[in-house]
């Protein structure tokens, strides 16, 4: 046989395809926030796929009150020094700018979050013009389609960020899936009707029904403190996990990372489930989602 | 029946199952060392290799899937998977699987931002050119003397050099840098079929 030959030929950076492939490569995987480079590390350590570079991970964000913005740059390139694996970053709804300067870093990922202070309470990103991927939050269908419509390569619930309640995020996850289910279910001339109705575009409607599931990859996020949490939103339908507050804010965040880590790939195993689950030590205190002030929710930011 | 094995610890494993699926393969998900019982093939998906390594040891299967490999059950290794496979890797803080004779460089085409999708030509596919997706792909920095590059980079790209290996194999161990599981043309993962079944040929007919 002959060899191959290097070709003339054209390498395309930055395409829908690369942006949504670096989520595929996600699945099955937990994501977790981290504010310092030792952090990251003990991130890694425990078997993240990936790690959110923050100034301050979500229940401190919450404590603090105020205008929450993009990290410092430098607290962003010292944890990307840090880890081999992907780097997120977050930035405003809305707030372009932070997203190219988060661009120009070299992140691998931005997540235009409501964790922050929203910077356009009418608009979301334009995220087509960007080289590098954006996860977008939702609490159903008709918004992880918005989010979709305006160039996200991932979507993840909303949950309630910062308070270590897993409520709000089956619920956004079930009313995602409640929302495909619906789809599969439905004769073809009344999807322009449900598009309307979702204020989705209706091309993503029909390839959302069409794969049975989003057609860009889905994670759990908001609330995720327990490997048990973790499994339960594998279950639900989560290709994977994000996992904010709940480990650094934990007695021994080692020992509770590397759980949800084996949780969320050994989902559907009850046998391991157990034996990751002993003696991980207090979870993170946390927040009754239905005492929160409704000012205080972050899930009904963005639209 | 032919059951190949799709390493399920983290990554696109769903993406490789659906393909092998298309092709009438049923795949069999390994998680765990009783999962690699009686395999005629193992496929290492795509994802993060940090991640594998540090699960391949907590579960145990680091042994038994070297064993696996020496038996000579033809294996593929797509991304991550080519790093688990190759013997040695710069800046990987747990040991390989180390089948295949290559030396790998992680994430250095560079982040995210560049990723990239090409066009090679690879003559073991036929005449059309393969279109192939890179996400922080890992470069083949060496290439020992037994391993036969399938494709490699192309010309042209001011920062990526062309020429570069990015699929090898060696007797029954195939590795690419790139996903052939996330594009529709099932070329590859016939040919690791391919292989699959002339390795049960010949140990057929022993």
């Amino acid at each position: 046989m002959r060899s191959p030959e290097p070709v003339e030929g054209a390498i395309e950076k930055g395409s829908y395809v690369v942006k949504k492939g670096l989520a595929q490569m996600l699945k099955g995987g937990v994501i977790m926030d981290v504010v310092t480079p030792e952090h990251a590390r003990i991130a890694e350590e425990a078997g993240a796929c990936a790690v959110m570079a923050l100034e301050r991970v979500p229940a401190d964000i919450r404590a603090a009150g105020g205008v929450a913005r993009m990290a410092d740059p430098e607290v962003i390139i010292r944890i990307m020094d840090a880890v081999t694996i992907p780097v997120m970053a977050k930035c405003r709804i809305g707030h372009f700018v932070e997203a190219q300067v988060l661009e120009a870093l070299g992140v691998d990922f931005i997540d235009e979050s409501e964790v922050l202070t929203p910077a356009d309470e009418s608009h979301h990103i334009n995220k087509w013009p960007f080289k590098i991927p954006f996860v977008c939050g939702c609490r159903d269908l008709g918004e992880a389609l918005r989010r979709i419509g305006e160039g996200a390569a991932m979507i993840r619930t909303k949950g309630e960020a910062g308070t270590g309640d897993i409520v709000e995020a089956v619920r956004h996850m079930r009313a995602v899936m409640d929302g495909i289910r619906k789809l599969q279910n439905m004769p073809e001339d009344e999807l322009m009707a449900e598009a309307k109705a979702l204020g989705a575009p209706y091309e993503l409607l029909k390839e959302t029904r069409d794969l049975g599931r989003l057609p860009v990859v889905n994670f759990a996020a908001g609330g995720v403190a327990s490997p048990a949490d973790a499994a339960l939103m594998m279950q639900l339908g989560a290709d994977g996990v994000f996992v904010g507050s709940g480990i650094f804010k934990s007695d021994d965040p080692e020992k509770r990372g590397a759980a949800i880590v084996k949780a969320v790939t050994h989902y559907n195993d009850p046998e391991v489930l157990a034996e990751v689950s002993r003696g991980l030590g207090e979870a993170m205190r946390g927040l009754d989602v239905r005492a929160l002030p409704p000012e205080e929710h972050l899930a009904t930011r963005g639209w | 029946m032919t059951r190949i094995g799709v390493l399920a610890l983290q990554g696109d494993f769903l993406e490789h199952e659906a393909v092998l699926r298309r092709l009438n393969v049923e795949p069999v998900e390994v998680r765990q060392p009783s999962d690699l019982a009686d395999l005629d093939g193992l496929i290492v998906p795509g994802g993060e290799s940090t991640t594998f390594c540090r699960l391949m040891q907590e579960y145990s299967l680091h042994e038994p899937l070297r064993g696996l490999l020496k038996a000579g059950v033809p294996t593929w290794g797509t991304c991550a998977g080519m790093i688990v496979l190759a013997r040695r890797v710069s800046d990987l803080p747990f040991p390989t699987l180390e089948a295949l004779d290559i030396e790998v460089k992680r994430n250095a085409y560079g982040r995210q931002v560049d990723s990239f999708e090409a066009d090679l030509e690879v003559p073991a596919l036929g005449e059309l050119p393969y279109h192939a997706v890179f996400i922080r792909a890992p470069v083949v920095a060496e290439v020992g003397s037994g391993v036969e590059v399938l494709a490699v980079l192309p010309e042209g790209d001011p920062v990526i050099a062309g020429g570069s290996p990015v699929a090898v194999r060696q007797g029954n161990v195939l590795a690419t840098a790139f996903h052939p599981e996330l594009t529709e043309d099932t070329r590859f993962h016939r040919y690791f079929l391919g292989i699959v079944d002339a390795a049960r040929r010949r140990s057929g007919a022993k």
